[in-house]
């Protein structure tokens, strides 16, 4: 897509991280790499079916692509970490098992065939390559904001869907600087949030939200930035029965602060303002 | 802990690596695992232990650990296995072997918090643990 990127928002981005996809589609916007949404998408399951007899649940993420295909693209690109997984692992397997991508065309009734042609990719992958253009349109760079870069789990494994090395990635550390945030370095950063055990088994997660958020306040941190809105959630709202209290950024928000575009954070559980305007971000 | 090497037992081994793709034999029990698991603490039994116990064909044993639905499928386990196993699609094949059997981990008439929770973390439990 010559004018922008064809984009696939998932369910959560429509509702809950709706502030996330205000961000980042401002953001692409002001960069001129607008996001466009598909005509067409369905959701993607969330979580990877990963049973080697288990067609059925690769056909919600293949029938995306069929409909990028449609649109005549070759690019899909994702915000959600958990949709970006589910998407590339179900398109990876059709492109490595033709077997398998035979066996799903003879279900799907799209027509033509699914052909394994379309790839998809996660916003950070794009932004990383936009970060000169970012940096020119940096107009209040984030100096004073320390931050603990938060990768999750499904931006990085399984190994070949990963965005970045597996254990020490360095995608968000490079954005953050390119706004002028101050990093701070996290060990905890690919630690698993907890994910879906906040539905039935909260007691979990928060042990986990308490370790990672823990150490980032210990070595210095405002606040954390990362993009999967599950996670988001996590750390957000499960730092209520913590010690803790750092706002949760989507890293596409900074990125908006950074370049003087307004960002609702409206859905945010921990309000960052008060954050921003200590650090004279907001007025 | 018995070793049952019965024909039953063993189709529980065989069953976990048609579902998986993978070897439970290639575990060396050198317990990279658990060792980086973000969960051991709220597992009954360590993650390499399940190997161990799915080779002696200890299949009722473990079904009544929590091992497999404590596990979040993370992946980190298995992006750091030196016998390169896809641990997580090992997880996966005993959750599978359970919930095909029409049971059901979680009910949604027990979820707190409904209205709060992200689509996405709803969508993922009950794909994880509903049959």
């Amino acid at each position: 897509m010559e004018e922008g990127y064809l984009y696939y928002p998932g369910c959560t981005l429509k509702t809950k991280a709706s502030d996330y996809e205000e961000s980042a589609m401002a953001v692409m916007e002001a960069l001129g790499k607008p996001l466009v949404e598909m005509d067409d998408w369905y959701c993607c399951g969330a979580v990877q079916s990963l049973t080697e007899d288990d067609i059925m649940h690769q056909i919600a993420p293949i029938r995306t692509m069929c409909c990028a295909q449609e649109q005549g693209e070759k690019e899909v690109v994702t915000l959600c970490d958990m949709c970006y997984n589910v998407l590339k692992q179900a398109n990876e397997r059709m492109k490595e098992k033709p077997d398998d991508l035979e066996t799903m065309n003879e279900f799907l009734t799209e027509d033509p065939d699914y052909l394994g042609e379309v790839d998809v990719h996660h916003i950070f992958e794009i932004l990383r390559d936009m970060k000169d253009e970012i940096k020119k349109k940096v107009k209040k760079p984030i100096t004073d904001l320390k931050i603990a870069p938060y990768y999750g789990c499904m931006l990085l494994r399984p190994d070949h869907v990963a965005i970045d090395d597996t254990e020490d990635p360095h995608i968000m550390e490079g954005l953050l600087e390119t706004i002028g945030a101050d990093v701070i370095h996290n060990p905890k950063r690919t630690e698993c949030c907890g994910s879906y055990h906040t539905v039935n088994r909260s007691d979990i997660v928060e042990k986990r939200v308490e370790d990672i958020v823990s150490r980032a306040v210990k070595d210095g941190a405002d606040a954390i930035a990362l993009s999967c809105p599950l996670c988001q959630f996590n750390l957000d709202f499960h730092q209520r029965n913590t010690d803790y209290d750092i706002p949760v950024f989507y890293l596409t928000e900074l990125i908006a602060l950074a370049m003087g575009i307004e960002v609702g954070m409206e859905k945010h559980k921990i309000d960052p303002r008060s954050l921003l305007k200590d650090k004279k971000i907001l007025e | 802990m018995k070793v049952d090497r019965s024909k039953k037992a063993m189709e529980f081994l065989d069953k976990v690596e048609e579902l998986s793709g993978e070897s439970v034999n290639a575990c060396i029990r050198c317990g990279t695992c658990s060792a980086g698991c973000p969960f051991v603490e709220d597992m009954d039994v360590l993650p390499e232990r399940i190997f161990k116990r799915i080779v002696l064909g200890d299949k009722e044993g473990i079904l009544e650990k929590n091992t497999m639905w404590i596990c979040a499928a993370c992946f980190t386990c298995s992006v750091r296995c030196p016998r390169d196993i896809d641990i997580a699609k090992i997880m996966e094949a005993v959750r599978q072997i359970v919930l095909r059997e029409d049971i059901d981990m979680v009910d949604i008439d027990e979820v707190e918090n409904m209205k709060e929770l992200p689509q996405m973390a709803v969508v993922g439990c009950f794909r994880k643990e509903t049959g």
